[in-house]
């Protein structure tokens, strides 16, 4: 096995693109996982970290570009994006223990394509936009398309995530992300759901997207939990048909971390949970 | 099978070491460099017991390659008192008993100790959850809490 | 030993709360624990381990490992060329290193030194074993079936009734009276079944040994053990060795918790040694720590408990069916010997049945199986006080066992301490204060374990310049070292400061038995107490020689022989250090040693408090608040007897709420490691609060009583009437994880 760490995109790519069997190296916090028991057996590790700027975080077009070496914990740390974004930093910060908040990093987390993924459902419903670094130059993709099935991503042979954007916030947006866990910290999401809104001006939701983790293969977005949002001001009504809704899109399976029925349970209670929250937040009112 | 040549600053001391490409820095604290204070209890993450500070981030030791240190500043258990002088957190743990085998002693001190540093005046909660991924199995870390709450009002009283 | 050993006495080190003497060495990162050990060009070794739950091993082809550059052993059974005398060590060796059949996920087969983990990793890939996978079965009661399939053939005792299965080993049964009267007898009668998953003890130290042993036969061990000498003596016995050429020595012990009571890779490591000429290091990972170390019983368990009215409990009947994984072991006895121990019974019954299944050995678990029988038991007598509309605690009060009364395991108890500790948790503000909130409740339920004494040696060296040098033959697990130099120096009369204690190697000091049954600050305890008082008798006796007077003239006081009257001669007293400078002119050195199997280690009860709160949507659980009390007959240093009662009370928190062994369908273990085997966290918990009770045991010289296992006892129980009483439904299973628990909720609201 060989060890690289080149400093710019275009030697990560080509380093990627000339070995079969390479892995990329940012946070390693699921990588090194896997090389200790023996389920991934590299020919190259290609640790990204040392490229220039890709563990920055910079405000681009109203909007935020943050890079796959930013660790989860910057981003706990950086305020504005936290004001724009609560939901999608609330995702990534859940990401395993302090320990492991220093070294992950989002981006790691899509590219594991994991269907549990916490900072997933978030960026999903924040309409995120992943920049792809590979041999043939760079491309950009929606961050929903890049998990295609546990394990599997879009991404073809030498390519690499460098960045995710996401957009503007714009005025009286908001978002949410729960998930749900057997004990308070350390768990893999048995259940988890993100909530993004945009208000109109006389408060009703005018745009609404309702993500879902560890319920199916991949992240599921509820358009019908999203629709019956739309239009409200997340009165009690709203939220238990965005409950029911939200149910009615998981498609769980029974496994050791949790039942269907529960999940889909569960799915409803967080949906809800969620979308209170991410309105309260668009609202501009603190929670 | 070829090794990497690695320089790196390991309490305050350039360290030189060669490790492969897979050994992770716990592996090479432990097994290259007889800095054994920091443990090995899942190497996956879970655990805590391997916490040592990496450019001044707490991490896990187990999650990170012996080959990425290069250049950097690694701060372990063996780095925490100076000579005879322990750390308060480290006076603190043995006077208000906030260990008993011990075996996950050096990574929860290591971990307090950023917390301290970053905030001086933590509230209960705030210790547990920054402390959520040091596991203890004999303490149910009642008295490891009351340790670092106390210390740090000592510390803020000194200070 | 007289067994009113006990004498009341004001004491001045026993009872304080002094630092540890290896609390710098674990603070600084100084202490050397199982896998900090190393030796000149040592190697590393690893195991295979079966993948299959059931399986006969056809063959195994270590040829092309035996090749591999930097290999430098292969062990298999077949390197193993002894038949042990009796069944506990050939169960050991058949653990160790399985024979014709492999009998659970993660069961050793084969393993391999090499120059560095690569390598070894790589050998046992070049490893071919072929099996012959066969039907398999995890589950207690589905083991039981006559047609279930069968680990062992043959080994069923005479104590098993017709109709089961050869996997049922062995049947107990204890109690007394007539219970089908008692049951008469009864105005109200619940009987209800549980079932308890398997935990494992969860220590954060993965088993790690080195072993050495020359071309001469003598070897050398290091481990992490709870014994070293149980570990010497299992290990000379499969490696064919005397048992007097095996020097073990115990490094630090990364927690235990009864888990390294056991024997895994030791015989391994010593077999890869003497094979391949040079020191081996073996080290589990936390996943073959999960799959083929020693977790707990899993249980099903049947109570039936009969009361009048007026709230005395008029029978008992408990049938405790307890899994011990693939080997023979005595959980279901321990369940049924425990669960009704904290009661005064007039008719009471219990079975218990031991179950061999394809899953790893059931080791020790801090009063093992005590908890599980707990759980039911205390369940019952909490639904039985809600329907007579009495408080849980009055109701235990009503029926508590007493000094006198004929336990429901048969003996009659002693003076014991369960009046006083359901007596002060009665008073304690936990239970004075409401718990207001919704989806809140609050639990309450007490516990009951032996503890042990068992064979201990102790020597105590007076060193020239009056310190004292103590060396005892247990692992410090958790303090010892501090108390048995408390000890040593509360009767020797000198500052604790001037004792060092030291963990002999097994070469060094007689047969010193595990540290479990809670024995050690017990019975070394009562050792060291001896020792010192052996090494007083010598002093006085130098004394007296020195101003010519008799041995009997002389006492001992505050750490000084002096006369024992006026009439003995007018002498100024001479200190422990004076009488040391003086030793070589007057005999030679001063050493105190004692050795004893001890008994009277004194029962021990405990009582817990939890209130908790149910998310009804979720079936999530947070618990808001938890008090301990404890019986420690006397505790001789507060904080560690504390941290036991802590300790354990979380771990009873984590079994009855999230963690489990998860067998799938295939009988793989789905959990094997800390991500999903749920352990609890910092931020799952509240404060631990403790009471700790002074009953003194009349077996002890200070009145020390074990505290270490009874804190787990009855925190399942405890945690599943606090649970049931703020989700509005009897929880019966544990874990009551969040999906069992919402389900619940769920199918009682219909």
């Amino acid at each position: 096995m060989r060890f690289e760490a080149p400093t710019s995109p275009e030697d990560a790519a080509s380093l990627l693109a000339a070995t079969d069997n390479a892995r990329v190296l940012a946070g390693g916090t699921d990588l090194l996982v896997r090389l200790r028991a023996g389920q991934v057996e590299p020919e190259m590790i290609v640790d990204i970290k040392r490229i220039a700027g890709i563990d920055a975080i910079t405000s681009e077009d109203g909007g935020w570009r943050i890079g796959a070496g930013v660790s989860c914990a910057a981003m706990g740390e950086h305020d504005a994006l936290g004001a724009d974004y609560p939901g999608v930093v609330e995702g990534a910060e859940l990401i395993g223990s302090t320990q492991v908040q220093g070294r992950c990093t989002m981006i790691g987390n899509l590219c594991n394509a994991g269907p549990a993924a916490d900072s997933v459902p978030a960026m999903v419903a924040a309409g995120a936009i992943a920049h792809v670094v590979g041999p043939k130059g760079t491309r950009e993709a929606p961050v929903f398309e890049i998990p295609v099935s546990p394990g599997k991503t879009s991404l073809a042979k030498g390519e690499f995530i460098a960045s995710v954007y996401l957009p503007p916030r714009g005025a009286r947006g908001g978002d949410a992300y729960l998930r749900f866990i057997p004990r308070t910290e350390m768990d893999i999401a048995a259940v988890g759901c993100a909530v993004n809104l945009s208000l109109a001006d006389d408060g009703t939701v005018e745009k609404a997207s309702v993500v879902l983790g560890a319920v199916g293969p991949k992240v599921i977005e509820a358009a019908e939990a999203a629709a019956a949002l739309i239009g409200t001001t997340c009165d009690d009504t709203a939220l238990a048909a965005c409950a029911e809704a939200a149910t009615a899109a998981a498609t769980p399976i029974d496994d050791k971390r949790g039942t269907v029925e529960f999940r889909k349970d569960v799915t409803g209670v967080l949906a809800r949970r969620a979308a209170r929250i991410a309105y309260t937040r668009a609202k501009g009112e603190t929670s | 099978m070829s090794r990497i040549h690695v320089t790196t600053t390991i309490n305050g001391d350039e360290t030189e070491y060669l490790c492969e490409p897979q050994d992770t820095l716990l592996d090479v604290l432990r097994d290259e460099l007889d800095l054994t204070g920091s443990k090995e209890g899942c190497a996956s993450g879970d655990c805590g017991a391997c916490s040592v500070m990496l450019d001044g981030r707490l991490v896990c030791s187990c999650l990170v390659l012996g080959a990425e240190a290069e250049g950097r500043a690694v701060e372990t258990i063996e780095g925490m008192a100076s000579g005879e002088e322990l750390h308060p957190l480290q006076q603190a743990f043995i006077d208000k008993a906030a260990l008993q085998c011990g075996i996950c002693t050096p990574g929860i001190l290591v971990a307090a100790k950023d917390l301290l540093e970053r905030n001086p005046d933590p509230t209960e909660e705030e210790v547990r959850y920054w402390l959520a991924g040091n596991l203890c199995r004999c303490t149910g870390y009642d008295k490891i809490i009351r340790a670092v709450l106390d210390t740090a009002a000592d510390m803020r009283g000194a200070a | 030993m007289a067994k009113d050993e006990f004498q009341s006495r004001q004491f001045k080190v026993v009872g304080t709360r002094v630092p540890r003497p290896d609390g710098v060495d674990k603070v600084t990162g100084r202490a050397r624990y199982g896998a900090d050990i190393t030796a000149p060009g040592m190697l590393t070794g690893l195991c295979l381990r079966s993948p299959h739950a059931h399986a006969r091993i056809r063959s195994i082809d270590t040829s092309a490992a035996e090749a591999m550059k930097g290999v430098k052993a292969v062990v298999t059974r077949a390197d193993f060329d002894v038949t042990p005398e009796s069944s506990g060590n050939r169960d050991v060796l058949d653990n160790v290193m399985a024979g014709d059949k492999a009998l659970y996920d993660g069961h050793t087969v084969a393993a391999v030194a090499a120059t560095s983990r690569s390598v070894a990793r790589a050998a046992l890939k070049a490893i071919k074993v072929d099996y012959e996978v066969l039907p398999h079965v995890t589950d207690v009661d589905e083991a039981m079936k006559p047609d279930a399939p069968v680990l062992h053939e043959g080994r069923q005792q005479e104590s098993v009734p017709e109709g089961y299965s050869q996997n049922v080993l062995a049947r107990s049964q204890y109690g007394h009276g007539d219970v089908d009267k008692g049951f008469e007898e009864a105005d109200i009668v619940i009987e209800r079944h549980f079932t308890t998953a398997a935990t494992h003890q969860g220590y954060i130290e993965p088993h790690a040994c080195l072993a050495t042993m020359g071309g001469d036969g003598k070897a050398d061990l290091w481990c992490c053990t709870q014994g070293h000498y149980h570990v010497r003596d299992t290990c000379a016995e499969l490696l064919g060795m005397d048992t007097g050429q095996l020097k073990v020595t115990s490094s630090e012990i990364g927690g235990g918790f009864g888990g390294k009571t056991t024997v895994f890779l030791e015989p391994v490591a010593l077999m890869l040694s003497r094979k391949s000429g040079k020191p081996v290091k073996m080290t589990m990972s936390r996943e073959e720590v999960l799959r083929a170390s020693g977790p707990t019983a899993s249980t099903s368990v049947s109570i039936k408990i009969g009361a009048r009215k007026d709230g005395r409990i008029t029978a008992g009947w408990g049938d405790f069916r307890y899994q011990n994984g693939a080997f023979e072991a005595m959980n279901g006895a321990l369940g049924a010997m425990c669960g009704f121990a904290p009661y005064d019974l007039e008719n009471v019954r219990t079975t218990g049945w031991e179950v061999v299944t394809n899953r790893p050995k059931a080791a020790a678990y801090r009063a093992p199986g005590a908890p599980m029988a707990a759980f039911a038991v205390e369940s019952v007598v909490d639904e039985l006080a809600g329907e007579l509309g009495m408080d849980p605690i009055d109701f235990r009060l009503m029926n508590a066992a007493d000094e006198g009364t004929k336990a429901a395991y048969g003996p009659t108890y002693p003076a014991i301490g369960l009046k006083s500790v359901l007596e002060a948790a009665k008073d304690h503000p936990h239970w004075n204060t409401p718990l207001e909130g919704e989806n809140r409740g609050r639990g309450f339920a007490v516990g009951f374990w032996f503890n042990f004494g068992g064979n201990t040696s102790v020597s105590l060296m007076i060193n020239g310049d009056g310190t004292v040098s103590l060396s005892e033959g247990n692992p410090d697990i958790g303090g010892s070292r501090a108390s048995m130099s408390m000890m040593a120096a509360e009767e020797l009369g000198i500052p604790y400061e001037h004792v060092r204690c030291v963990i002999a190697d097994t070469a060094s000091l007689g047969q010193n038995d595990i540290t479990d049954g809670s024995r050690v600050t017990f019975a070394v305890g009562l050792a060291t107490i001896k020792a010192a008082r052996h090494a007083i008798d010598i002093m006085k006796a130098r004394a007296a020689r020195i101003w010519g007077i008799d041995e009997e003239a002389v006492e001992w006081v505050d750490g000084a022989a002096q006369p024992a009257g006026p009439n003995a001669g007018k002498f100024e007293p001479m200190t422990l250090k004076e009488i040391a400078a003086l030793a070589s002119k007057t005999g030679g050195p001063i050493a105190g040693h004692f050795e004893v199997n001890a008994e009277g280690a004194g029962v021990s009860f405990g009582a817990h408090i939890a209130d908790t709160e149910v998310d009804p949507e979720t079936g999530a659980v947070k618990v808001l608040r938890y008090t301990v009390f404890q019986d420690a007959g006397k505790a001789v240093h507060p904080d560690y007897v504390e941290g036991q009662m802590q300790g354990g009370a979380v771990q009873g928190i984590g079994w009855a709420l999230n963690e489990e062994y998860i067998y799938g369908e295939d009988g793989i273990l789905q959990n094997p490691g800390y991500l999903d085997y749920r352990i609890p966290v910092a931020s799952d918990l509240p404060m631990i609060d403790t009471k700790i009770l002074e009953i003194p045991n009349p077996g002890h010289p200070y009145g020390v009583r074990g505290v270490g296992e009874t804190g787990i006892v009855p925190p399942l129980a405890t945690l599943a009437n606090a649970v049931s009483r703020a989700a509005g439904v009897r929880m019966t299973s544990l874990p009551m994880s969040p999906p069992k628990l919402l389900a619940a909720i769920k199918a009682a609201k219909g």
